[in-house]
């Protein structure tokens, strides 16, 4: 459920993303009857291609512009595919049948297993994220581009292609965790936004750019909600994360790994 | 008692000395340049004088008091201006609101009048607005006035910066390479210019440049750096001619 | 084309820049101030609503358009001052104090906002904002003995000093007074130092920091004096929507405040009231579409016998009907903005006129922007 932030795209629309993605699955097992895996794979498969080609539309006219330009961009894509879902699929609330079904006793705690494949699964895919990142060709390059996209250019890096697997990788992982998340959360029209602005506390938290970083924030961001939840008084459970959030930026602004540097004069 | 001093400074970044030991005194009313190959730590020796970086070692003084830890904002009003060598100008304004806002310094007034537009307000900003004028006039842009910055071309916008640094009344001028990325011409112009900030309004520069051409036209003394480390100190052509110099720019 | 010839230093420091430009605000003025005359109700209604929206506009314009802080948490801020005056309205103290109070209120919570703000940037600022704006709606809806929480809070018309502001009309002439005000003001600071250090700040903070500019300073009181302002529009807000609750105040209407300067056109005054027109006029006109396209298609359908129009015009009202439609409107037309006029309406006007007053000798590549790879804006 973690975004990567690697590349330095910040995108609004991503918990919209995944919203889309757990919906796709939904279709697909449910309307179609198909596999879970099967639905699981043409749903990441269907939003990433959806991902490529919104860059290919729409964010290819803004690279140059200020990162608001992008960021206000993404909040009215997100705008858009909320509407979409709602004209599409109406506001009912859907719940998404998964093979985990049965518990398991650890040390005399339950776990379900479908919390179980949440955690497996976001490990799997923030490790493999990860290795991709730092030991391909293709996601050094993408780090390059992000970085300079001018100088990427020159060392014969197709800018332009990167950018569309950027998309293509980053809404393709929105939609996996869509569908992780799916049977806890249910699926509605709403569920995004909420999912979203987690992630993004969890993201600052750990500072931009670092996946480790975000990993341990979306940790953190966890536990404080349920800490929060148990000991505090109602409606701390939803606003503690963000306290500490405030707190936590106003006193190391980078978040906990983050790097920070000036710009060079 | 020197006018500009720089004691023994330093400082590390992980680790990598980028200024090692540097001294040198600027006396008033002279042109002093540092030069040195790239990544020698001219810049950043800049960017210690006007406060960007805090040095790890090492003291500054200025004009008689010690600068070593005055806030960076504190440094125009104390009379340091200085230009930046890729072109820090705020560009989605005018050429003519660059340069007031280089009167900032000397700025009276204060938030509430400001709200209200006081008379005192506008007396003020008319005050301001004939110091930016005498800039202008200096630098001849007068066309370019109501332009935006980023409309202009390059050459001019290096003049700009050099005319905002001169709007805050400096008594010292620091120009970080003038004359990166202007053609022939304007680099003689660039030359005139620095002269005449020198005799006709009597400001101390410092200054880092590469162009030898023009250092050697302008610069009293030159101080050669190569890894942070002063390497030789005198008139631009006892440098020049510093076996140890040559030794940093042609290596072996 | 007009050209002026400048004679002294006074002349780009004025409010309008010769007679010409302040006879058409003086026109302005006329048509607005006879507008209740004219129009009926409800729509002086609608007009009021523009008013206030530009208040807001003008206050996240002197943030986001001038100083380059982006705030996705103005809602929080507008709910501060809205919540904060009908409290005082209810415990009995007097309109004009109780303005003053809430703005007062919106200004300190603004400077205690704006304190990370210091040594934040870009996205986590946005972050520390939206955080803000979370814990806000929280508290407005926990807090029961001064918010009411869920079940809401009623705010009268206003009556200031003994005269009371029932009728639209009147109501509106009192918004306009105000935001007339906040123009004229922020205008004032923007001719000043203040405003040029604000410029400075979003263009280049290492060069402001050179020149002078104390930046903890100018983006506390860009942060202060944003508050303050949606402090303010805060307080009428309440009197217009008549009835608090905290979901009103939500991340979705700090949205909707950013669209409006967008829209409008970052950097500009202008931009922030033209901002305002569209995102307060946008709702009613699609309420009004949403009935007029299919009866008017379904018309045009029966003169020409054409049933396809009928069904098209009654899927579009049908359409426009769903819930959730307007957000979605609104992030199209934010995305279509974005990509096709950088510089909002007001943008688009300024090239509208540079086409007139230069014609036939208008250049295409009048306003040509030389196209710059985007850098990385981890370094700033």
């Amino acid at each position: 459920m973690l975004i990567y932030k690697a590349t330095e795209l910040v995108n609004f629309a991503q918990g919209d993303l995944l919203m889309l993605g757990a919906f796709v699955a939904y279709m697909a097992v449910v309307w179609w009857g198909l596999d879970y895996w099967l639905a699981f794979l043409i749903s990441v498969v269907t939003i990433g291609i959806f991902g490529a080609l919104l860059d290919a539309t729409v964010l290819r006219n803004v690279i140059g512009q200020p990162q608001f330009a992008i960021v206000m961009l993404t909040i009215g894509l997100g705008a858009m595919f909320r509407t979409f879902a709602s004209v599409t699929w109406g506001s009912e609330i859907y719940t998404l049948p998964t093979p985990f079904g049965g518990v398991w006793q650890v040390g005399g705690v339950t776990l379900s297993h479908q919390y179980i494949s949440i955690v497996v699964g976001t490990l799997i895919l923030c490790g493999v994220l990860y290795a991709f990142f730092n030991h391909t060709r293709i996601g050094v390059a993408m780090q390059a581009t992000s970085q300079n996209q001018l100088a990427a250019y020159y060392m014969g890096v197709p800018v332009k292609l990167i950018f569309s697997l950027i998309w293509a990788i980053s809404a393709g992982t929105a939609a996996a965790a869509g569908i992780l998340l799916a049977p806890v959360t249910l699926i509605d029209i709403n569920m995004g936004l909420a999912v979203a602005l987690k992630a993004f506390a969890a993201a600052v938290l750990g500072g931009f750019g670092s996946i480790p970083g975000a990993l341990v924030g979306g940790i953190v961001i966890g536990l404080i909600e349920l800490y929060a939840g148990a000991t505090l008084p109602d409606g701390f459970k939803d606003t503690a994360p963000y306290i500490v959030l405030l707190i936590m930026l106003a006193v190391r602004p980078q978040g906990l790994f983050g790097t920070m540097a000036r710009k060079k004069v | 008692m020197s006018f500009f001093s720089v004691d023994n400074l330093s400082i590390n970044f992980g680790g990598i000395k980028a200024v090692d030991g540097v001294t040198f005194d600027v006396g008033k009313g002279e042109v002093f340049t540092i030069i040195g190959p790239n990544g020698a730590g001219k810049t950043t020796i800049f960017n210690l004088v006007s406060r960007i970086y805090q040095p790890t070692g090492g003291k500054l003084v200025f004009d008689g008091t010690d600068i070593t830890n005055v806030p960076p904002h504190r440094i125009a009003a104390l009379g340091i201006a200085r230009t930046f060598q890729n072109i820090e100008l705020f560009e989605h304004a005018t050429l003519l609101q660059n340069l007031l806002l280089a009167r900032h310094a000397h700025k009276k007034s204060n938030f509430l009048s400001e709200l209200f537009f006081l008379p005192s307000v506008r007396a003020m900003e008319l005050e301001h607005r004939e110091a930016v004028e005498k800039a202008i006039d200096f630098l001849d842009l007068q066309q370019y006035r109501d332009s935006f910055i980023v409309n202009l071309p390059y050459g001019v916008r290096k003049v700009t910066e050099l005319a905002r640094a001169l709007c805050t009344d400096p008594k010292l001028l620091l120009l970080d390479e003038p004359s990166s990325g202007l053609n022939v011409e304007e680099t003689e112009d660039m030359a005139f210019w620095i002269q005449d900030i020198r005799t006709l309004l009597g400001i101390t520069v410092l200054m880092v440049e590469h162009d030898m051409s023009l250092v050697s036209a302008v610069s009293d003394r030159v101080l050669a750096l190569n890894y942070g480390r002063p390497l030789a100190m005198g008139t631009p052509g006892e440098v020049q001619s510093h076996p140890e110099v040559i030794r940093a720019y042609l290596g072996g | 084309m007009r050209f002026q010839f400048k004679t002294s230093y006074n002349q780009d420091i004025r409010l309008f820049k010769d007679r010409v430009d302040a006879s058409w605000y003086g026109l302005l003025a006329v048509a607005v101030l006879a507008l209740p005359l004219l129009m009926s109700d409800y729509y002086v209604g609608e007009a009021t609503w523009v008013f206030i929206y530009a208040i807001c506009g003008v206050s996240l314009m002197v943030l986001v358009g001038y100083t380059g802080l982006i705030s996705l948490g103005h809602a929080a801020f507008l709910g501060i001052g809205a919540y904060a005056h009908a409290y005082f309205l209810e415990h009995g103290i007097p309109w004009v104090v109780s303005v003053v109070l809430a703005v007062a209120l919106t200004t300190a919570s603004g400077l205690v906002v704006g304190l990370p703000a210091l040594r934040m940037t870009g996205i986590y600022l946005a972050i520390a904002t939206l955080a803000f704006s979370v814990i806000i709606q929280e508290v407005f809806s926990r807090w029961e003995s001064v918010t009411h929480g869920f079940a809401g809070m009623p705010v009268d018309k206003p009556v200031i000093f003994g005269v009371p502001f029932q009728d639209e009309a009147s109501f509106y002439y009192l918004c306009l007074f105000f935001l007339v005000i906040v123009l004229w003001l922020t205008r004032n600071l923007l001719r000043s130092p203040t405003g040029r250090a604000w410029i400075a700040i979003r263009d280049s903070e290492i060069a402001a920091q050179s020149m002078g500019v104390n930046l903890a300073i100018y983006k506390s009181i860009a942060f202060a004096y944003s508050a303050a302002l949606m402090g303010m529009a805060g307080a009428l807000f309440a009197h217009k929507i008549a009835y608090l609750a905290p979901d009103i105040f939500t991340i979705l209407l700090s949205i909707q405040f950013l669209l409006l300067v967008i829209v409008g056109g970052l950097g500009s005054l202008h931009g922030a009231v033209f901002g305002a027109i569209f995102v307060a006029l946008l709702p009613p006109l699609i309420a009004i579409l949403r009935d007029s396209i299919p009866a008017s298609m379904n018309d045009a359908a029966a003169a020409m016998n054409i049933k396809v129009l009928a069904i098209v015009g009654e899927g579009i009202g049908n359409f426009l009907r769903k819930p959730g439609v307007e957000a979605g409107i609104f992030g199209l037309i934010l995305v279509l903005v974005i990509l096709l006029e950088p510089l909002g309406m007001y943008g688009r006007w300024v090239k509208i006129r540079v086409f007139f007053s230069t014609f036939p000798m208008y250049r295409g590549a009048t306003f040509k922007r030389q196209k710059s790879y985007m850098r990385s804006e981890r370094l700033r």
